[in-house]
């Protein structure tokens, strides 16, 4: 439909909503973003070129259609005239779209060539996508992590059929909010490399128009140069299974010295990390003290599929509660799916995610929970030993 | 229906005429059916001309002394990952090398098996972008064969390779990534 | 099958079925091989299919009515706009085209019959069964396809919830049921048309209908094969779509929309004829154009051969690649502009009247319109990466589909309605049904325009906040929508039960063979060959 149609349904629908809606409609938007790279831009045009020639050949062919609705019909004494066929219109009508065609293709063609032109990067990270979550890994620091959905799930998960208030209890950046942003340079060509972990998912960034698919088995690239220090949010753009709406991207762009201090903060946090997981191979847990992180971290990394019950969603994610492997199993077997996952089905391995104190309690949780009362006390020490660190 | 109808239909419509058209159409109905499965060869032999996949050759190529192009230089970045499931470390030695098209080089990938039970591994290559796959030639890789490592194993897995010298002006910067898969259950080995 | 045994199987039809005095009770309906009794069974399975589809989209719909998961699980949600594609464009969509080609082609072209009618009731009585396993598997314990109606591997393969298998089987006799109508088809427009029909003052509704068949016999076994290939992924082993194995999963994608290109075109083409022939009925004006019609229809069934990949600009295309499927794609305008163009020179100057076959086929016009126009900017590759796999997708296609196809059919259903059942349909009763439509259609899908700009992505079962009041409003529209066409049943059983008795041509502008039977539609038209220069005026 045309622009100027757009300006007007969205005034009524403005004036008529307000009448009836509590949210703020001010922070509704309409068009696509302009973003904040050159190329966002060009796109940007692209697409508003695109709608005022939608527009304008909708303006000719609805109104000449209109016309004929008003003036040629049958109950104002319209007599249908005679012609049927006209060589001359025909070409005619062939021959302006093809003109208006290539006017669009022009610039479409010359931002697709800026678009497509990775090379030259200053900073190169790789971006993978898995069953719901994001991993980043900054190539030549040493810097990866995963970036998980950190809206909490009494905020989306109220299937208690009640329609009422479900908006008030919800933070501003309900699902579009993570633990730990992805964090690029600004004024800095930066390179994506894309792949996937299991299936196929889309890194989307609305704001740096940047969409590409990941693809397991294979690399997709990807680049943009941001110009304003920010944080820019997207989703992820491909179905992906059951919890596809809930991996959302964030992106933090920080001038090139913040970023150059978060570099350093993280190869800092990196070493502390590391000493942490020394000293948890000599340390003994009590049980309260495993159960209690190990719900918490089963509750952040396992609730999504196995539910918070341990009843899982069959058959595609089976149960735990009463499963063989979290009971009669053996407790290396047990630690070896979590630390690596299991080829062939939705479980990813934990082992880069969690730490092995994590792993141990999340172990020691899933096989005393939900009446799983095997007793066994799962320590790092342990994990270390049976995930064969 | 009456006889006459029937009649009519067949005269008019001609027996011969009816089943001719059919039994083409039903033959273009197979053809159709084979050529979904054609499309699947057809794709790699696509792919093989435009790098639509990054796709690489899976079998070792012979090195071929043009001489060197000394006034280029290509950065080869190298980046892995494993698959679901595959208890393995597996890394480049070295993320990055720099390349003058025509020269060879040799680099080394390390993986440990980190799990106690024996594992085949087979290591797939995309090339990005797409385009400079087939520029990308490898003279020996661990990918063109099936990686079987004992429990606790590690092992220095070699790749030879050289850029041609025909690599498209504006490709400055080539990623290799291997992405590791456990095959046990299907190697055929 | 050998010619022997076609031609015997023809011939030994007609011994069955070779009496004037139809069967009753349900017998009639399973046995049936007339075609105008076969048409029936179609339009009535595709309408409930429309409102088994329907009720799924209510329930996503209910789902996003807000911010939050309040219904259903996010699995299920996947479920549900899974089954409501596969049903909406296999169930609903391409039955009630063959529905319209069954009832009309043989009477438009002076035929007694389609050609094949014993291969006409397999091809019809196949289809409950396909749909039974599909929506049966909702029922079982894997839960029915999650994938998305593109089931894209691996999460159609390694990573489905196990209903792989039989939904792999419901596309297959969904297939070969679409297969066997569309060799109806083209053998009866090839062999039965009346003495003195050539192929050139065929009505452009069979031309649409021809060609559309083409299209089905060429891409169909690509469906097969595809989903055949993903089943021995799935169980036997192979690896097509699998990296590990040497396989590529954007190959899937590129064997798919093959496939799933020409189709979008199986389900518009149609909807161009019943729409090119019911504007010129009521402008009281002859088609504009009707060669440059036929070459349009032909030119883009060929290039929706060539476009495939447009569906897939973010897989990581080579820049060639792309810039080569972006320039086919914005092809595609100009044969369907031209199209466009000739259904308002028909109108200009004409004496026109506004019955509600005509309404939707003015909506249909200006709504399909906007749908190509949501088209052509998707096709422009460096802006569809804004808005590939959003809610602007998602209102791009339901435009086309239901302000389209769905349009034109309700068009085609009113002017042959009369014909069909001898009494006229209730005019007022019917413009509610359409105004009721046009409204709500419009407050249900427009908006996702806006939603899809703004970045929503399709298929998620909750969402942000800032996209919570125009979904709030979508699915009022939905809601809406969905309850109007409850009029449209309401009007089909008074038209059938009763009404106004209709003469053999109640449109005073109407032309065609089919007017020149009486109507109700005798059981048996045409078993002596018309004399075209009789008939026509």
């Amino acid at each position: 439909m045309s622009r100027s149609n757009q300006r007007w349904l969205l005034g009524g629908g403005l004036c008529f909503a307000s009448l009836l809606s509590s949210s703020a409609w001010a922070d509704t938007q309409l068009n696509l973003t302009k973003g904040v790279t050159a190329v966002s831009r060009e796109v940007y045009d692209l697409h508003m070129l695109a709608l005022y020639i939608c527009t304008a050949i909708g303006v000719v062919v609805f109104g000449a259609m209109f016309w004929s609705m008003f003036f040629h019909r049958k109950s104002k004494g319209a007599k249908a005239a005679d012609f049927h066929e006209s060589t001359k219109v025909e070409i005619l009508w062939t021959t302006i779209p093809i003109v208006i065609l290539i006017a669009m293709a022009v610039p479409a063609t010359s931002t697709l060539i800026d678009m497509e032109n990775n090379d030259n990067s200053e900073v190169t990270i790789q971006v993978t996508g898995s069953q719901w979550k994001w991993h980043y890994k900054y190539f030549d620091q040493n810097i990866e992590y995963y970036s998980v959905l950190s809206t909490p799930r009494e905020q989306y998960e109220n299937q208690n059929g009640s329609f009422a208030g479900n908006g008030a209890n919800k933070d501003e950046n309900y699902l579009l909010e993570v633990d730990k942003p992805l964090v690029i340079p600004a004024n800095k060509k930066v390179r994506f490399l894309i792949t996937s972990d299991d299936v196929i998912h889309a890194w989307w960034v609305p704001a740096f128009a940047v969409k590409q698919d990941a693809n397991p088995g294979f690399i997709n690239e990807a680049w943009t140069n941001v110009d304003k220090p920010g944080v820019y949010r997207g989703q992820c753009a491909e179905l992906c299974g059951k919890d596809h709406g809930f991996m959302p991207i964030v992106v933090e762009v920080k001038s090139p010295e913040d970023y150059d201090a978060w570099l350093n903060e993280q190869h800092a946090l990196a070493a502390k990390s590391a000493d942490a997981e020394k000293a948890s191979l000599s340390a003994s847990m009590s049980k309260e003290e495993l159960m209690q992180l190990g719900e918490s971290t089963y509750m952040a990394y396992c609730a999504a599929c196995h539910q918070p019950t341990g009843l899982g969603l069959p058959p595609a994610f089976p149960a735990l509660k009463g499963s063989p492997i979290a009971t009669t199993g053996s407790v290396a077997e047990h630690i070896d799916v979590v630390f690596n996952g299991r080829a062939g089905t939705g479980m990813q391995g934990y082992g880069k995610q969690l730490s092995l104190k994590e792993i141990a309690a999340v172990v020691t949780y899933e096989r005393n929970a939900w009446g799983n009362d095997t007793g066994d006390l799962v320590q790092s020490a342990d994990v270390k030993a049976a995930g064969g660190e | 229906m009456s006889e006459g109808t029937e009649q009519k239909i067949n005269k008019q419509a001609g027996k011969q005429s009816n089943s001719k058209v059919i039994k083409k159409l039903v033959l273009v109905v197979f053809a159709m059916f084979g050529f979904g499965f054609a499309l699947v060869p057809l794709y790699d032999v696509f792919c093989d001309i435009t790098g639509l996949n990054g796709k690489t050759n899976s079998v070792g190529v012979a090195y071929v002394n043009n001489g060197v192009d000394t006034s280029r230089t290509i950065k080869v970045q190298f980046i892995t990952r494993t698959a679901k499931g595959i208890p393995w470390q597996f890394e480049p030695v070295i993320n990055e090398i720099n390349v003058h098209p025509g020269e060879m080089k040799f680099v080394n990938f390390y993986a440990k098996n980190k799990s106690q039970r024996a594992i085949i591994g087979q290591a797939v290559p995309s090339v990005s972008p797409g385009l400079a796959a087939g520029y990308f030639q490898k003279i020996e890789c661990f990918c063109f064969t099936q990686q079987p490592l004992q429990a606790g194993e590690e092992v220095e897995m070699g790749l030879q390779f050289y850029v041609d010298r025909d690599l498209p002006a504006e490709i400055t910067t080539l990623t290799l990534s291997y992405t590791l898969y456990d095959i046990s259950g299907k190697a055929s080995s | 099958m050998t010619t022997e045994t076609i031609n015997e199987s023809l011939v030994d039809d007609h011994h069955g079925d070779s009496h004037d005095h139809k069967m009753t009770g349900i017998t009639r309906w399973l046995y049936t091989t007339n075609h105008k009794d076969i048409g029936t069974l179609y339009l009535w399975f595709s309408f409930i299919m429309l409102l088994t589809g329907g009720a799924l989209a209510m329930v996503i719909r209910a789902e996003l009515f807000q911010p939050g998961l309040q219904i259903v699980e996010p699995d299920f949600f996947n479920q549900l706009t899974t089954v409501h594609g596969l049903i909406m464009v296999f169930g609903a969509i391409m039955p009630a085209f063959t529905g319209f080609a069954n009832w009309m082609l043989p009477m438009m072209i002076g035929a007694p019959d389609m050609a094949l009618p014993r291969m006409n009731n397999w091809s019809f009585w196949i289809l409950p069964f396909a749909f039974a396993i599909l929506i049966g598997s909702f029922f079982m314990e894997s839960g029915a396809p999650n994938f998305g109606w593109t089931f894209y591997a691996p999460l159609s393969t390694t990573y489905s919830n196990g209903s792989t298998a039989f939904f792999v089987f419901a596309v297959h006799i969904m297939g070969i049921s679409s297969i066997m109508g569309a060799i109806n088809i083209v053998v009866t427009i090839m062999n039965l048309r009346a003495p003195g029909m050539t192929y050139m003052k065929m009505p452009l509704f069979v031309w649409t209908f021809f060609i559309t068949a083409y299209l089905l016999i060429a891409v169909m076994p690509v469906l097969a094969g595809v989903v055949t290939m993903l089943l021995t992924d799935t169980y036997f082993g192979t690896s097509f779509f699998d990296a590990a194995g040497g396989g590529d999963p954007v190959m899937f994608q590129h064997i798919f929309w093959f496939f799933g290109h020409p189709e979008v075109y199986i389900m518009i083409l149609p909807a161009f004829g019943i729409v090119s022939t019911i504007i010129p009925a009521f402008s009281r004006k002859k088609l504009f154009g009707y060669s440059s019609m036929v070459y349009a229809t032909s030119s883009i069934a060929l290039l929706s051969f060539i476009v495939w990949a447009h569906h897939m600009f973010t897989t990581g295309m080579p820049l060639f690649g792309e810039l080569f499927f972006m320039y086919c794609t914005m092809l595609i305008a100009v044969p369907t502009g031209v199209k466009v163009f000739n259904w308002v020179a028909t109108m200009w100057r004409g004496s026109m009247s506004f019955e509600t076959p005509m309404l939707f086929s003015i909506a249909f016009v200006i709504l399909f319109t906007i749908g190509g126009f949501s088209g052509l900017m998707l096709a422009l590759t460096p802006v569809d990466f804004q808005y590939h796999d959003t809610y602007f997708v998602v209102a791009h296609f339901h435009y086309v589909l239901v302000t389209g196809s769905l349009f034109s059919i309700y068009a085609g259903a009113y002017f042959w309605l009369p014909k069909w059942t001898g009494h006229m349909y209730n005019e007022s009763l019917a413009k509610w049904h359409f105004w009721c439509s046009l409204i709500s259609v419009n407050l249900l899908f427009f908006p996702m325009h806006f939603l899809g700009l703004a970045g929503m992505p399709r298929r998620i079962p909750d969402y942000a906040l800032q996209f919570a009041d125009f979904n709030k409003w979508v699915s009022i529209g939905g809601f809406a929508f969905g309850l109007s066409q409850l009029i449209f049943l309401a009007v089909v059983i008074k038209c059938i039960r009763g009404g106004e008795k209709a003469p053999a041509k109640p449109w005073d502008g109407a032309e065609g063979l089919e007017w020149t039977v009486a109507s109700p539609a005798p059981y048996h038209t045409f078993s002596t060959p018309p004399n075209l220069d009789e008939v026509k005026s």
